[in-house]
């Protein structure tokens, strides 16, 4: 069914998807950064929200587990990755892969701690480089910090019990995480633009999905290469990172969340309709903003009658401001120079 | 050989870098609200909200060009909405075939699509000139006032004094392979893209070694000079009353843009 | 017994290696100038992580300013004891020089009144007064160098340990900052491979090697013993 489904997802939408090939090109370079303006105010929120509260856990458990070498620790692994996330490959027609981290980082040192290192990663990109949004700050962070981590996690989990320990079980356990933890944070990326009424889902669940299956795949394969680096140089880096007793429940949460998104996923996508009905209630304040005009009925602007004639006004107005704000700088800016 | 480059910082003396970073990361947050909540469409008050930007940024001292030739970084991305030409309900704009197929596009998502790209531009530009106009330090002062964990500002902080130390050995490893990988002009490096990722990966893998190295001696170099594991700073000096007025006015001008924009609509 | 080291015995081993320090006594004077040399991994940076209980002794005593080393102790040994480490990276783990000179004033529990004032007197006492609200990766190794010692200058320590401090420098960089420490006062163990520094600089030198204590007299008459110099791996040819 769920075959059918994708099926029927890619032959009633194949001149889109063919057309944004081009777009999936495009998104390769941006990854998964959301800037503003692509989401809603309520969904930016509400993922604020969220991403506050499992980091605010994600702190809490820290604090307890980790003894006082924690800090210098997550900041210079930080840095790593932030570094690491320069080290590119070429992989065709000029694109290139490069890292996110979120796998290496939950392998390396464990979920809670990883947790937070992607927190500080994903925020300066924010911050400094406008990798991302801030107002959609909260949504990335939900993604690669949070969702990234324990998809990674949980993978990872599962392949090496489910395989011997040994070399190549780390290796798989390690490239499945990462192209994992890839996937489904874009998965859920694509979700809150759909939520947002920005792009719909039946393309973007999709586009997304198939973009990323790709980045992912690079993503996997450098995760590859630093881990059998690292098993060769400094093996007792990936002993086991989980605390006994609830380590579980961690994991499994993270392959469950994995899975639910990863089966619902090309459900909404064929069937968007539930998503954009969501986005009409949330998505746009137009629906917010009825009462204002019952307020105001009949004209837009004090003593202006005519819409468009107001509209007209307003631009000018700012143009207008534009103009004078520039010259009363710079005349200021000048003759501060000149005294 | 320094990746100092990538620093955004633009040190100018201007009533912009002056002002107190507490209330900077406020105005740019209260910035962002404000396009946020101009609805679709709304172009007057988008208008005004790039022209106030503008003028900030002219009053900065910082050049107009550099801020927009970077904001174009988030273009690609405005190509996640264009399908909203095609998908949003309205009058037709036009359609053309493609095989069985009949694509329409309206005059309502071509408004959407405008007006989500335009917001995104406006939002990153106001997010550049924060990053411009602000030394980094002084943003951690501004994350610690808006009650940001001290442990993440610790970390913070670490990892960007940290990332210009890996930096720059991540652009010496990826010399030390590009000098040893024989590139000739015009043609690839060798080898499959497996390899060369297993090759960016390896370098990886050793920064993380070099990562875990430093963080053992700086570790050290903290509990020398009585480190104890709670992460502690200097108690933030209060914000002067005349930069409290300034944000008020700000956020009553924002408020105003925002009315326009439901208004004049 | 101010400004004092007093090491007795000391020996240390990382878990299942041989013996990094190997039964090591020395006793330092208040306002002595101590050069410690030996080849490398002879134990210097080991043997300097232990004067700040970094490291603990497998056995023996050590005693800084008439403080036995050990638990009760740390804070005030720490206190008193300004470790600088031989990669000025690894010292100023700090966004801004201020942040770096104040931790540890920050972490003594000084006022912040206090804190500002020490760190304007140390930025003052390696001549980076106007440093103050740099960021620290902006910085020449020179300029790095100079505000590592501040960051110890900062704590008002008896006693400086440095690692190093001449490595990295250009001819220029070096002279000046040999100037520089020729200025403080506080009891002074200066690890090095530079010799011409150590003649300089300090009146007395301590040999170790493969973890042994080799020699400690005059520096004149351990820089004129070529047999035992070369014994050491410290004759570059």
């Amino acid at each position: 069914m769920l075959l059918h489904d994708l099926k029927s997802v890619w032959m009633r939408h194949r001149p889109l998807w063919m057309g944004f090939g081009l777009t999936g090109v495009w998104l390769a370079t941006t990854a998964m950064h959301i800037p503003d303006g692509f989401l809603s105010l309520v969904v930016a929120l509400i993922f604020w929200a969220l991403a506050i509260l499992a980091i605010g856990y994600a702190l809490s458990r820290v604090r307890g587990e980790l003894k006082e070498r924690q800090v210098p620790m997550m900041g210079i692994l930080a840095a790593v990755i932030f570094a690491g996330q320069m080290l590119n490959f070429s992989v065709a027609g000029g694109t290139s892969g490069h890292l996110l981290g979120a796998a290496l980082a939950a392998i390396l040192i464990g979920p809670w701690p990883a947790v937070l290192i992607m927190t500080c990663v994903v925020s300066v990109q924010a911050l400094i480089f406008q990798d991302g949004g801030l107002l959609a700050l909260g949504a990335n962070l939900f993604n690669m910090a949070v969702v990234g981590v324990f998809v990674a996690w949980g993978i990872y989990r599962l392949i090496r019990k489910i395989t011997p320990d040994t070399r190549w079980s780390k290796l798989l356990a390690g490239f499945l995480a990462a192209w994992a933890s890839i996937e489904i944070a874009s998965l859920v990326a694509a979700i809150q633009l759909a939520l947002s009424g920005t792009s719909p889902a039946n393309v973007a669940i999709p586009a997304m999905a198939g973009i990323h299956a790709i980045i992912g795949l690079g993503e996997g394969l450098i995760t590859i290469g630093a881990l059998a680096f690292l098993m060769a140089v400094r093996p007792g880096l990936l002993d086991d990172k989980s605390a006994p007793g609830e380590s579980r429940l961690v994991w499994i949460g993270g392959l469950a969340a994995a899975i639910l998104l990863a089966v619902l996923s090309p459900l909404a996508s064929a069937h968007p309709d539930g998503l954009e009905w969501v986005a009409e209630q949330t998505g746009f304040l137009d629906a917010a903003q009825g009462p204002a005009y019952e307020i105001i009925p009949d004209y837009v602007l004090p003593g202006i009658s005519n819409e468009a004639a107001a509209t007209i006004l307003a631009g000018v107005v700012g143009v207008g401001i534009v103009l004078a704000a520039a010259w009363l700088v710079t005349r200021i800016r000048k003759s501060s120079a000149a005294g | 050989m320094h990746a100092h480059p990538f620093d955004p910082y633009v040190p100018t003396a201007s009533p912009v870098h002056a002002l107190d970073p507490r209330i900077k990361l406020a105005l740019v947050l209260s910035f962002l609200l404000g396009v946020a909540l101009t609805p679709h469409g709304a172009w007057a008050a988008l208008i005004l909200f790039f022209a106030s930007l503008m003028a900030a940024v002219v009053l900065s001292g910082i050049s107009p060009w550099r801020i927009l030739r970077r904001s174009l970084i988030g273009l690609p991305f405005a190509l996640a909405a264009f399908p909203l030409l095609f998908t949003t309900a309205g009058a037709e704009w036009f359609s053309f075939h493609a095989g069985s197929w009949t694509i329409t596009a309206t005059g309502e998502g071509l408004r959407r699509f405008l007006s989500i790209a335009l917001k995104s531009w406006i939002s990153v530009q106001a997010a550049l000139l924060l990053s411009a106009a602000t030394p980094f330090p002084d943003l951690l002062l501004a994350l610690r006032a808006f009650r940001v964990p001290q442990l993440l500002v610790s970390v913070i902080g670490l990892m960007w004094r940290y990332l210009f130390v890996l930096a720059d050995e991540a652009i010496r490893l990826m010399r030390a392979r590009d000098a040893r990988s024989g590139i000739e002009p015009g043609r690839r490096p060798g080898g499959g893209v497996i390899w060369r990722a297993r090759v960016a990966g390896g370098m990886a893998g050793s920064l993380f070694v070099r990562g875990f190295d430093r963080a053992d001696r700086v570790y050290a170099a903290m509990l020398a000079r009585g480190y104890d594991g709670e992460t502690r700073a200097l108690p933030a000096p209060p914000v002067a009353p005349v930069q409290y007025a300034v944000l008020a006015a700000g956020c009553v001008w924002l408020a105003l843009l925002i009315l326009i924009g439901i208004l004049v609509h | 017994m101010h400004h004092t080291i007093d090491v007795e015995h000391l020996s240390f081993r990382y878990p299942n290696r041989p013996a990094v320090l190997d039964d090591i006594s020395f006793h330092i004077e208040a306002g002595e100038r101590i050069a410690l040399v030996g080849p490398n991994g002879a134990g210097k940076s080991t043997l300097m992580l232990h004067l700040n209980g970094i490291l603990r002794a497998e056995s023996g005593v050590i005693r800084l300013c008439g403080m036995e080393l050990g638990d009760a102790t740390l804070r005030a040994v720490r206190r008193a004891v300004g470790l600088v480490f031989q990669n000025p990276d690894d010292q100023l783990f700090s966004p801004t020089v201020f942040d770096d000179v104040a931790f540890g004033p920050i972490y003594q529990g000084c006022s912040p009144e206090e804190i500002r004032n020490r760190v304007r007197n140390a930025l003052a006492a390696v001549h980076m007064e106007t440093y103050i609200h740099r960021v620290s990766h902006h910085l020449s190794v020179g300029e790095k160098k100079r505000i590592a010692i501040a960051t110890v200058l900062s704590m008002n320590p008896e006693i400086l340990v440095l690692d190093e401090p001449t490595a990295g420098l250009d001819p220029q960089a070096r002279r000046n900052f040999i100037r520089l420490l020729a200025e403080l006062n506080q009891t002074m163990l200066v690890a090095t491979h530079d010799l011409a520094f150590v003649k300089e600089t300090c009146a007395r030198t301590i040999i170790l090697d493969s973890g042994r204590l080799a020699a400690d007299g005059p520096t004149g008459k351990i820089l004129a013993d070529g047999n035992l110099l070369a014994r050491h791996g410290l004759l570059s040819d």
